[in-house]
């Protein structure tokens, strides 16, 4: 690895595309969400509580 | 790739995320594609500027951060306090294990040249330490979630917030006065030429405050970037076959719908494509810059380690320097203060660690 490095515009490539192969291999899997009950969208305003997942929360 | 074409994989980014998970996700993901053009387009950082107050005395990236983050505390604060519920801030518990793991992280992101924002803007421009150092991060957070609850046991304080002790406008004050104090000291340690940040970054800490308090209304939470990481971690260990509804963490009924949902239902996973995508269109749409500098087989390896530990220790810290130092001390969260003086501690140990560490390869026909 360290005779040749790809350059940037590679690596960026390769980078985003494997985590754009992740979607949507992940979505072929799981589908879409229920097009009937999205969350609203924008959370202030909804009446409604958060229900996102967050690093702070164990 | 022409400017079209950049423009183009934004729109076709949004509108994916549009079609799979409705139109909150749509606009994450332009949030997160605006943190990525923020940061990769202003040279905004944490790692960075951590490194250059400790080792060339040079405190304006420092102070940008410090700006950003008051910036969004003072509307983020009694903007939660007034949602009645509908938002959260970045509140969590200060533990035994969190600050061990904060000091961790803090070395770490010195050797892997990123924090966890820095590593998706670094991966998205082509960087290579970047690129590696997220595959270990994905599998450190991943790995990190398996253990989270034996750290937990180690002890924790109840979650406190400033605000909770001095009311809203209290708690406004006082995060202000702790991030004018720090920003005071970092003036003072700073050498004269090095204190004020230039324009650009003026401008950088102004975005990037103006997108949080955005990701806050929008998402519901604050801005965020290890949980995504490790659910992509968990997604790809569910692929190859791992039983994750035997685990604690992936068991609970929130984290085992997130894994079964697309990850464009998950926020913290949307802004970190968008940003990582963001940071890719702003490398394309400028001049090619080059590659990172050489490593030796072992620097490398000590990259892709690197990253591994700065994923499991961002994971048992909870949170990086952007969902524990950033968004935890804008929300008014003593972990999110408690995260910074371990992290810094930490950072200090690894700028020493990463000469050490990220060993540059032999050239050729060079004296040894």
């Amino acid at each position: 690895m360290s005779a040749a490095r790809p350059t940037r515009r590679v690596v960026g490539a390769l980078a985003l595309g494997a985590v754009l192969a992740l979607v949507l291999l992940d979505l072929g899997r799981t589908g879409g969400l229920d097009p009937l009950a999205l969350p609203p969208p924008v959370a202030l305003g909804s009446g409604l509580a958060p229900t996102g997942a967050h690093c702070t929360q164990g | 790739m022409a400017r079209a074409a950049l423009v183009l994989l934004a729109l076709a980014l949004a509108v994916l995320a549009l079609v799979a998970a409705g139109p909150r996700a749509m606009l994450l993901m332009l949030i997160g594609l605006g943190f990525g053009l923020v940061l990769e387009g202003l040279r905004f950082g944490f790692a960075g500027p951590w490194r250059m107050l400790v080792a060339e005395r040079d405190a304006r990236g420092f102070l940008a951060q410090l700006i950003a983050i008051g910036a969004t505390a003072a509307v983020a604060i009694p903007l939660i306090a007034a949602a009645g519920g509908e938002l959260q801030g970045a509140a969590a518990p200060v533990g035994v294990a969190m600050i061990a793991a904060a000091f961790v992280f803090g070395a770490a992101m010195q050797v892997v040249m990123g924090c966890g924002s820095g590593t998706l803007v670094n991966a998205g421009s082509g960087n290579l330490v970047g690129a590696l150092a997220l595959a270990g991060f994905i599998a450190g957070s991943f790995a990190g979630t398996l253990h989270l609850g034996a750290f937990a046991a180690l002890g924790t304080l109840p979650v406190l917030t400033l605000q909770g002790v001095a009311g809203t406008g209290g708690g406004v004050v006082l995060t202000l006065a702790g991030l004018g104090l720090v920003g005071g000291l970092a003036l003072r340690a700073a050498a004269p030429g090095r204190r004020m940040p230039p324009a650009r970054l003026w401008l950088a800490a102004g975005l990037i405050a103006a997108l949080a308090i955005l990701n806050l209304v929008v998402a519901g939470q604050p801005w965020g970037v290890v949980y995504g990481l490790g659910l992509w971690g968990a997604k790809i260990a569910a692929g190859l076959g791992a039983d994750l509804g035997a685990t604690a963490f992936w068991a609970q009924p929130g984290n085992a719908q997130r894994l079964a949902e697309t990850i464009l239902a998950d926020v913290t996973s949307v802004t970190n494509i968008g940003l990582i995508a963001g940071a890719f269109i702003v490398m394309r749409w400028r001049a090619p810059t080059a590659q990172v500098a050489r490593l030796a087989p072992r620097g490398w390896l000590a990259v892709i380690l690197g990253g591994l530990v700065l994923g499991y220790s961002a994971r048992v810290a909870m949170g990086c320097n952007v969902g524990a130092f950033f968004s935890g001390i804008a929300s008014g969260s003593l972990h999110g203060w408690v995260w910074f003086a371990a992290a810094f501690a930490g950072s200090r140990l690894g700028v020493g660690l990463r000469g050490r560490l990220l060993v540059p390869a032999r050239v050729a026909g060079a004296p040894a």
